[in-house]
């Protein structure tokens, strides 16, 4: 027995060293093109800034335009990164709970929910603290993700992809129109309803950012050390009980990860959708669905594409700017529309 | 025996048809009366008497200006908006036999919209230019969206969430053009994002008086092969129906009516949904929703556009009102329809 196993056990821990020897790379490159990205979102942008000016402003001096304007992109940058991780790894992580490839924060529902929430908590009950927005912008997304997860699974079948899907995209259909309703009468905020129907980075200051941190930490925690269930879950549910999974406490943890992330996010940012459709999927394609390698690439991943798209708006209209939830629109629905026709439907 | 049945066959068919007539009736009754409701209260109260005397074209100091250039333009474009959105929404969702298949969830009026704001913002045109340019969008839009859900036939849900995604892509480009229009007017931006009549004109409402008159003739004119097509495709041919070319027809007919009133008015978020589901219930499976739904899409339109004004306790535009209406519908119509399957 032993001696007719070992070769082939022998050649398969070679095969997972090989590929892992794969993952490490990619994830070297990976972290290689988020540092370039950062590096060129603080040095790009409306402006034309000199190379001194940009070593003097990240030196922390704000003496001219330049420096101040470098200034200003460095939290920017770092709202960027945060946020891209959180929306990617909770796009993973959801993929991974609900066995959904539509599954995102954006398409579920979940952003709206939270923008809602914090939309009616300053227009209803006068909520100004950013720490307040965080608090009714995770209530938001809770109740958004219990309840699209409520609808989506009602009937034959149970929660199927197409399902689940329709019933997160009209939830948001349904929250964005109310968040126009809710913050309409408001004119001092008016201006603002934009920001709570299409994220963006432009007005990120590092005093709006701090507050979200501890709940974007505790959110990368949960989701990250939710691997394993995660892929347990993959197998199906019944195979994971019989590996002693407790399926019902990995789903729910695992979504609390997710929901925080979203939540936190989407009260710096406004919703920003099809990021955590998209980047999860790219990253299979590079590393593969084990999750322990999948989770952590998303979140470089989204870091990366929402990176990307800030920049990219910011050379594309300048000297406007493009809100990054414009863009990420633009290049996750194609996707989403790709994935939409490769699933098997029968009739509703 | 055979007499009987053939009797209560016939009177079934007389009650439904006297049921169907009284409803239609009562609607546009309804219509009418919010027509004048809406010419006579704004700020101030107009008597009925010296609306009339305007609408004959006396001149009369003050009426003559908030009757005739305020509020005349904007209740016949209620109308007219209304009764576009209404019939053209209900024609998508008997043709695609789904009521969340109404333009407005599957992208055909995010597309019209996305082109006037183009039209109007980037190329600073107006007038019926931009209609032609919004219904030539919206049907590059209903194509694109049938085409990319044919697969092995075509599925409701797979066709809802294609149109979604592409009502995602197109509600983008219309935020990113009026954020960066040169003065970006909140006034502007809300009937382009949610549909408005204010500062409505009358010499808006010809374009849409002549989608009106020629789309929604034709598909009344075809309201009996949409009735075939209702049953499917398969039994539409057996009963004589040219399913491709009668689709395509009705296609064009709903999508013209829809663009050129996305054109004027915005698209006012859910009308097209809601009138739809609304006239089924009120005119029951049997008879044809195509006329109620109409008359329900300007009741809405009106109502809406007098609540948002008026009854709530700071204005809206019209869009926000039937927006918030149709949110919670659009909610209660998902759980219906996976809890039970589709149909309106």
């Amino acid at each position: 027995m032993m001696t007719d196993r070992r070769p082939d056990a022998k050649h398969r821990i070679s095969a997972i060293a090989l590929t892992n020897r794969n993952r490490a790379l990619w994830l070297a490159g990976v972290v290689a093109l988020l540092a370039a990205l950062c590096a060129l979102s603080v040095t790009v942008g409306t402006r034309d800034v000199s190379w001194s000016d940009i070593t003097a402003a990240l030196a922390g001096r704000t003496d001219n335009l330049g420096q101040a304007a470098v200034a200003l992109r460095i939290p920017r940058t770092l709202l960027g990164v945060l946020a891209g991780a959180a929306l990617g790894l909770a796009g993973a992580v959801m993929q991974g709970v609900t066995r959904n490839p539509l599954a995102d924060p954006g398409i579920l529902g979940v952003n709206m929910g939270a923008s809602l929430a914090v939309v009616i908590g300053i227009v209803w009950f006068q909520i100004e603290t950013a720490g307040a927005y965080i608090w009714w912008a995770i209530a938001g997304a809770a109740l958004a993700a219990v309840f699209v997860y409520t609808i989506g699974s009602l009937g034959r079948g149970g929660a199927t992809p197409l399902k689940l899907a329709l019933a997160g995209a009209a939830t948001s259909v349904a929250f964005a129109s109310l968040v126009i309703a809710v913050v309409l009468p408001r004119a001092d905020i008016a201006g603002g309803i934009r920001s709570w129907q299409i994220g963006g980075i432009g007005g990120a200051t590092s005093e709006r950012i701090w507050p979200v941190l501890p709940f974007l930490a505790v959110g990368f925690a949960i989701s990250l050390l939710s691997a394993r269930k995660l892929n347990l879950l993959a197998l199906g549910d019944e195979l994971a009980v019989g590996l002693g999974e407790r399926v019902a406490f990995a789903r729910a943890s695992a979504s609390i990860g997710a929901i925080l992330l979203c939540g936190a996010s989407t009260a710096v940012c406004g919703p920003i959708g099809f990021l955590g459709l998209v980047v999860p999927h790219v990253c299979r394609l590079l590393v593969g669905i084990d999750h322990r390698w999948l989770l952590p690439f998303s979140a470089l991943g989204g870091a990366c594409l929402l990176i990307a798209a800030d920049v990219a708006g910011r050379i594309a209209a300048r000297p406007a700017e493009i809100d990054v939830g414009i863009l990420t629109a633009l290049i996750g629905a194609p996707v989403f529309i790709w994935i939409v026709r490769r699933q098997r439907v029968r009739e509703l | 025996m055979v007499s009987t049945s053939l009797q209560t066959l016939i009177a079934n068919r007389r009650r439904r048809q006297r049921r169907y007539r009284s409803v239609v009736s009562i609607l546009a009754l309804l219509v009418v009366a919010l027509f004048a409701l809406s010419l006579a209260i704004g700020q101030t109260v107009t008597p009925p008497l010296e609306v009339i005397r305007v609408l004959l074209g006396e001149q009369i100091g003050g009426a003559s200006f908030t009757v005739g250039q305020l509020r005349l333009p904007r209740a016949v474009m209620s109308v007219l908006a209304g009764l576009s959105f209404g019939l053209g929404g209900v024609t998508f969702q008997l043709m695609l036999r789904n009521p969340l298949a109404s333009p407005d969830i599957i992208g055909i009026t995010s597309g019209a919209s996305a082109a006037a704001v183009f039209a109007i913002i980037v190329l600073s045109l107006n007038g019926p230019i931009v209609s032609i340019i919004a219904v030539v969008a919206g049907l590059g839009v209903s194509m694109l969206v049938y085409g990319l859900s044919l697969r092995n036939g075509v599925a409701g849900t797979r066709l809802i969430l294609v149109g979604i995604g592409i009502s995602a892509m197109l509600e983008s480009i219309i935020a990113y053009i009026l954020s960066s229009a040169p003065a970006w007017n909140l006034q502007e931006a809300m009937r382009w994002l949610t549909g408005s009549v204010n500062g409505a004109q009358l010499g808006q409402a010809i374009p849409l008086l002549a989608s009106l008159a020629v789309f929604g003739g034709l598909l009344l004119s075809r309201s009996r092969d949409l009735e075939a097509l209702r049953l499917g495709d398969d039994m539409a041919s057996a009963l004589g129906v040219g399913v491709a070319r009668t689709r395509m027809l009705i296609m064009v007919a709903a999508v013209g009516m829809i663009a050129s009133a996305t054109a004027v008015s915005g698209p006012i978020a859910f009308v097209a949904f809601l009138s739809g589901p609304i006239a089924a219930r009120i005119v029951g499976s049997s008879s044809s929703p195509l006329v109620p739904a109409a008359l329900i899409g300007a009741v809405l339109v009106l109502a809406g556009d007098f609540a948002g004004q008026f009854l709530l306790p700071s204005r809206y535009p019209v869009g926000v009102v039937t927006g918030a209406l149709g949110a919670p519908y659009l909610i209660y119509l998902i759980v219906r329809v996976n809890r039970t399957g589709s149909a309106l």
